[in-house]
């Protein structure tokens, strides 16, 4: 039993790895845009809110530490526990999505998505506004940073999507009563795949919230 | 069977992500110029290490799953690294700052 549960984590982090090679591809093109249009990315740095960010950030904290928790009732065979923090980290993932879709909404009113829908028309302005006087020459690059910040976050929302589903079908499993101190592999390893997405986030709120707020560029 | 990690544990490494995430929210707020940056990345850093060793709890796992979480770090520091040689070394093409 020791050595399945060692391959399965160790298959796993296999199944990580492929997922730091899909971020880490848009990390690294991030990179380099960031530093061609330095100034056009701390101008888009401004049009986001970084108290929704922090709160994201400390709610995937919490259900990081549910889970994990989790995954430590379930070693010890504490059923009621291991239920009990499931659902935590479930209700939790659920808050950051939440967060997340008010915030899209909120760039949705504000003419800040780089699409053009039909029937709709365009959803992208960056003219000259009194709170933001001199974005105009940024018009075209934050378009490009733009578009960087709703594949990101949005490939990251559907992970935690996923998650979720995941998380319910484990909880599914815990009241069946299939999980035992000799056998908890399958929480163990969606554990793992929690915290991954919560890593990325932890990348993802510096980057594209925090840094260059302090930019009088605009 | 591995080692249970206390409760006490958790709730400590927890307290320190969320003191974390409180420090790299305020320090953004502070122009630092080009500390900014590397503040942020360091805390982030930081933050992943503490929920990769303790959280997913590699610290106690196995040497071959410790080698596989440690050839996540080598594959990002390849591609990271590579492509910024790239472009560093594009004399006609000249890069801003990260900041």
């Amino acid at each position: 039993m020791e050595q399945q549960f060692d391959s399965s984590t160790l298959g796993m982090w296999v199944f990580l790895l492929t997922e730091i090679m899909f971020f880490g591809g848009m990390f690294c093109a991030y990179m380099i845009y960031r530093s061609m249009y330095p100034g056009a990315f701390a101008s888009t740095s401004l049009h986001m809110e970084p108290f929704w960010g922090a709160t994201n950030t400390a709610v995937l904290i919490v259900s990081s530490l549910s889970m994990a928790l989790a995954v430590r009732a379930a070693r010890l065979g504490q059923q009621k526990m291991l239920q009990l923090m499931l659902v935590v980290t479930i209700f939790f993932g659920l808050c950051f999505l939440g967060v997340k879709a008010i915030e899209y909404h909120q760039h949705w009113v504000d003419y800040k998505v780089p699409i053009s829908v039909p029937g709709l028309g365009s959803h992208w302005d960056y003219s000259n506004t009194d709170k933001f006087p001199n974005q105009a020459q940024y018009a075209k690059q934050a378009q490009i940073l733009f578009c960087f910040y709703f594949f990101m976050t949005g490939f990251h929302a559907v992970h935690m999507i996923v998650g979720v589903g995941l998380m319910l079908t484990i909880l599914v499993m815990a009241r069946k009563g299939t999980f035992s101190p000799s056998y908890f592999t399958p929480v163990e390893v969606s554990g793992l795949y929690w915290h991954f997405v919560d890593i990325v986030w932890i990348w993802l709120f510096p980057l594209l919230y925090l840094i260059g707020r302090t930019k009088s560029l605009i | 069977m591995h080692s249970v990690p206390s409760v006490r544990t958790y709730v400590l490494i927890w307290l320190t992500l969320t003191i974390m995430t409180f420090v790299t929210f305020y320090v953004a707020q502070i122009d630092l110029g080009g500390w900014n940056v590397v503040v942020a990345l360091c805390i982030a850093f930081f933050k992943m290490m503490l929920v990769i060793l303790f959280f997913m709890n590699v610290k106690s796992d196995s040497p071959l799953t410790k080698l596989f979480a440690g050839a996540g770090f080598f594959w990002m520091i390849l591609l990271l690294g590579q492509v910024a040689i790239d472009y560093i070394s594009r004399n006609w093409m000249p890069m801003g700052k990260m900041w």
